[in-house]
């Protein structure tokens, strides 16, 4: 019989540009091991997977990172008192710092289990650290720089040259063709995203990526190399097919095997003209694309319950080659009744 | 002045404007005075009303009451009688 | 019994684009410092009010040493007088143990004033006259060397004095950090610090004791700590080597972070302020693993003032009027503003009303009281609907803000200390006219006049 689960997810933000939460939770319901309620987190009262009941049982509002792991904390007290969550999947890169921290006293106060990368992990594969991390596993990165004003970026020019991209510290990244162009960008991110600015070496290739998990011993559960077949004007992908890459399988074991990774993450590459592997970011978490890894038959987020729950998991061995995936807009009819509960109650 | 008569309020204090679908969420003194202005009450009576129930001294309440009530005509959910015109 | 008043509120919900993070934040009342009522002391000292906590000061201190002794077997601290010179507050200090860190004469003298013996202020920063340097020298102070001038008069005076100062010097290096400090000192990869330690060390008049460096401010990577530890060790060894001599102590200064959040950083500060057990842990391992014998380990000597006093320090204030921007925004004028908080111009100080309120909130724009437009506390903080005389707690003010605050247009505000039994001490009244007219002179013939 499978086992009872109450599992929170969040990432419900199923939009043009989305979090990994809803396929997440599909991935979740497909499991034939576990009967899981979904007890969906969000930060906004418009996020598309709020409104989803037949996924999300029930969804409850916190607050940003930016207010705080002590205020994070009570919130996920109430919720836990009201719904008892056994797992929680964080999906944002910028929530993860907080839920990292405190992972420890979530699971022995409140039973809450989690898997996730340890803070030197997450830290180790930050945009601003990733030239140290590349180096460290042997793996090719594109030669990056952080600034911290606009007046440092014609003194790069002995080691960098136009394009090049400019980087925020959590999201967004933009080419820029010249000073002007890098000037705009740095000022635009940086608003929103905060210093440092990372600026980074353009590679031309073909953008190549992974949705992997490792069990924080060494081992690749899974991995499942995709290529986007086509782009959003965001640069997310719309469609994509599994690839047998064999290179690319075995640059994710050797990263995994070396950071010893816990937990599920993307990794990003550029694979240039001479067939050479730059690994362009890591994500330290599942990517929005994850469930094509279960349409080719490795339940990741599954198996990542599982490692959270400390049970044993047996890597998978292979996985179906040249499965699509295509995205899909959807419309939503929505009483306005939900919308005001979301809104003044935060649950839903 | 008084509510449009479209906008609809509900306990919990969200409003809603139908003509132009945003929507606003007030506190409960708030959710009362919206409420009295869509009975059509006059600002003494309101007054008098908040003066009664709540612990305020009459000239803070006249401030608060007046901010208030412009951020009402800022979001543009109140409209004016003829005669005040 | 009338009900409880709340300032009616109204906010737009959804406004601007959907973004990942939205932008609701929460908060919760701060009636009570270390069990006194805020509004009572307000109403006993008057508002705006500084206060520090006896309990926060010794409890971080006994944090902070626990964090390095039990990694590393000789720690001394001392007491950065320039974060936080009240007396009261240097002596708690004091009285934990702490040795006195000066940057200036007056300093020198507040700390001799307070009780500590010439030998354990330690004498830093680059403003030293004659008659600073002869004092010191005579009251065998460590002196911390910052410059060549230093040096060279330094010899010179030893020889008048004939007396061998007692110095060290100052390091500035790379660790990585952003933006380097190299303006102190002498520094270590071009050499300039080596070439000072082999004039000190062939002139022969004064005493080599120790090195010093201080690496920045506010410094969140404690990594940058391992590495100017591995310099700084790299150092002693070489002058071990070279002159056999054992330096007695490193010093690695201060410039831990705090709690506070500084403006742009998108986390808070308390989520991501490393604890001193994340320095002690790198700053230990670099000294120990350095390749010193184990008993010829240097005095690991801290000078760390913000991470210290940070938490300590209150700012209470009292709400003076709400107005409408002329875009729609709150503003909300307080009795305090930048020339008291000046790390308000730094940080995005944690503000919390001091009483009760429903969870209804809005954003509003926090101005202080001067007639200037610089005057703002907070650009943006989401609070309760606060009314005239409503107060508020600002939290984390323990550093640097009485030492730099400004009399500027209004008077500065008195400080009080709670004890460890929960008693307030009042230690610095408010400032009066008569306080700040004392050093004026007025000329005679400027005295009388008609109108």
């Amino acid at each position: 019989m499978a086992k009872k689960l109450n599992i929170a997810v969040t990432g419900l933000n199923a939009i043009d540009s989305p979090g990994p939460g809803i396929p997440v939770i599909r991935a979740l319901k497909d499991s034939k091991e576990f009967d899981v309620r979904i007890i969906g987190l969000s930060y906004e009262t418009l996020e598309p997977g709020i409104y989803m009941h037949d996924l999300v049982d029930k969804t409850y509002q916190i607050p940003l990172p930016s207010g705080g792991q002590d205020i994070l904390l009570q919130r996920l007290a109430y919720i836990n008192e009201q719904e008892d969550i056994d797992v929680l999947i964080p999906n944002f890169d910028a929530e993860l710092f907080s839920f990292i921290k405190l992972e420890d006293y979530l699971k022995k106060s409140m039973g809450i289990h989690m898997c996730l990368p340890t803070i030197d992990q997450y830290e180790q594969r930050h945009k601003v650290n990733l030239n140290e991390f590349g180096d460290k596993h042997g793996i090719k990165v594109p030669k990056s720089k952080m600034i911290f004003s606009t007046a440092e970026i014609n003194g790069l020019m002995d080691e960098f040259s136009y394009p090049m991209v400019i980087k925020g510290k959590f999201y967004e990244a933009a080419v820029a063709y010249n000073y002007e162009q890098a000037a705009t960008h740095f000022n635009k991110i940086s608003a929103k995203w905060g210093l440092p600015i990372i600026v980074q070496e353009f590679v031309y290739g073909t953008e190549v990526n992974v949705t992997a998990i490792g069990d924080g011993k060494g081992t690749t559960i899974g991995a499942v190399p995709m290529r986007k077949l086509y782009i959003t004007d965001k640069g997310k992908a719309w469609a994509g097919i599994t690839l047998d890459d064999q290179n690319l399988m075995d640059l994710t074991t050797n990263m995994i095997g070396s950071s010893k990774w816990r937990g599920g993450l993307e990794l990003e590459f550029m694979k240039t003209k001479d067939d050479e592997y730059y690994l362009m970011e890591i994500n330290p978490r599942f990517p929005a694309w994850v469930y094509l890894a279960v349409g080719a038959g490795q339940n990741h987020p599954e198996a990542l319950v599982k490692m959270a729950l400390g049970e044993d998991v047996t890597p998978f061995k292979d996985y179906e080659v040249g499965k699509l995936f295509i995205r899909y807009a959807y419309d939503m009819i929505v009483d306005l009744k939900e919308f005001e509960q979301i809104s003044t109650l935060g649950e839903l | 002045m008084r509510i449009k008569k479209n906008i609809a309020i509900s306990e919990s204090g969200f409003i809603f404007n139908p003509a132009v679908g945003d929507s606003y969420s007030t506190n409960p003194i708030g959710t009362e005075i919206i409420k009295m202005l869509k009975e059509s009450k006059s600002v003494a009576e309101i007054n008098s009303y908040i003066l009664n129930t709540y612990q305020v001294e009459a000239s803070s309440f006249e401030k608060d009451l007046y901010d208030f009530v412009k951020m009402l005509e800022k979001y543009k959910l109140t409209e004016t009688d003829g005669q005040e015109a | 019994m009338k009900k409880q008043y709340e300032r009616p509120v109204i906010s737009q919900l959804n406004t601007g684009v959907m973004n990942k993070f939205g932008t609701k934040t929460e908060f919760t009342p701060t009636s009570h410092i270390d069990d006194n009522a805020v509004k009572d002391l307000l109403k006993e000292y008057g508002s705006p009010l500084f206060v520090m906590s006896e309990r926060t000061i010794r409890s971080t201190y006994k944090q902070a040493v626990r964090a390095f002794k039990t990694r590393y077997p000789k720690v001394q601290f001392a007491w950065s007088y320039k974060t936080n010179y009240i007396n009261a507050v240097c002596n708690v200090f004091h009285q934990e143990g702490s040795w006195g860190e000066v940057v200036s004469r007056f300093e020198y003298e507040k700390a001799l004033n307070n009780g500590v013996p010439g030998n354990k202020i330690i004498f830093n920063g680059p403003d030293k006259t004659d008659d600073d340097l002869i004092t010191a020298i005579k009251n065998e102070s460590p002196i911390h060397i910052d410059h060549l001038d230093e040096l060279y008069r330094l010899n010179e005076l030893s020889e008048e004095l004939n007396i061998r100062p007692q110095v060290a010097i100052r390091v500035n290096m790379d660790t990585g950090v952003y933006p380097m400090w190299d303006r102190f000192g002498f520094n270590y990869e071009n050499g300039q610090a080596w070439d000072a330690i082999n004039k000190i060390m062939l002139a022969d008049k004064m005493d080599l004791r120790g090195l010093h460096c201080h690496i920045g401010t506010f410094m969140l990577a404690p990594s940058a700590y391992g590495i100017a530890a591995g310099k700084m060790s790299d150092l002693a060894i070489g002058i071990k080597q070279k002159y056999n001599k054992d330096i007695q102590y490193i010093d690695m200064g201060g410039g831990f972070a705090t709690k506070n959040t500084l403006k742009g950083s998108y986390l808070p500060g308390a989520d991501i302020c490393p604890s001193f057990d994340d320095y002690a842990e790198v700053i230990s391992t670099a000294i120990l693993n350095a390749g010193f014998k184990e008993n010829e380990l240097p005095l690991l000597i801290l000078e760390t003032g913000r991470a210290m006093v940070d938490d300590a320090g209150s700012l209470l204030g009292t709400v003076i009027s709400n107005k409408r921007l002329s875009d729609g925004r709150r503003a909300t004028i307080l009795d305090f503003g930048v020339n008291v908080l000046f790390t308000a111009f730094w940080y995005d100080h944690k503000i919390s009303p001091a009483q009760d309120f429903s969870h209804y909130t809005e954003n509003t724009v926090l101005y202080g009281p001067l007639c200037m437009n610089i005057d703002v506390v907070r650009e943006n903080i989401t609070l309760p609907p606060m009314k005239r005389d409503d107060q508020v707690v600002v939290h984390r003010v323990g550093a640097y803000n009485i030492t730099q605050s400004m009399q500027f247009i209004s008077l500065r505000p008195a400080i009080v200390m709670i004890d460890m039994e929960g008693k307030a001490h009042i230690i610095k009244q408010r400032e009066n006219r008569e306080t700040i007219e004392m050093n004026e002179v007025l000329p005679e013939y400027l005295k009388a006049f008609k109108l």
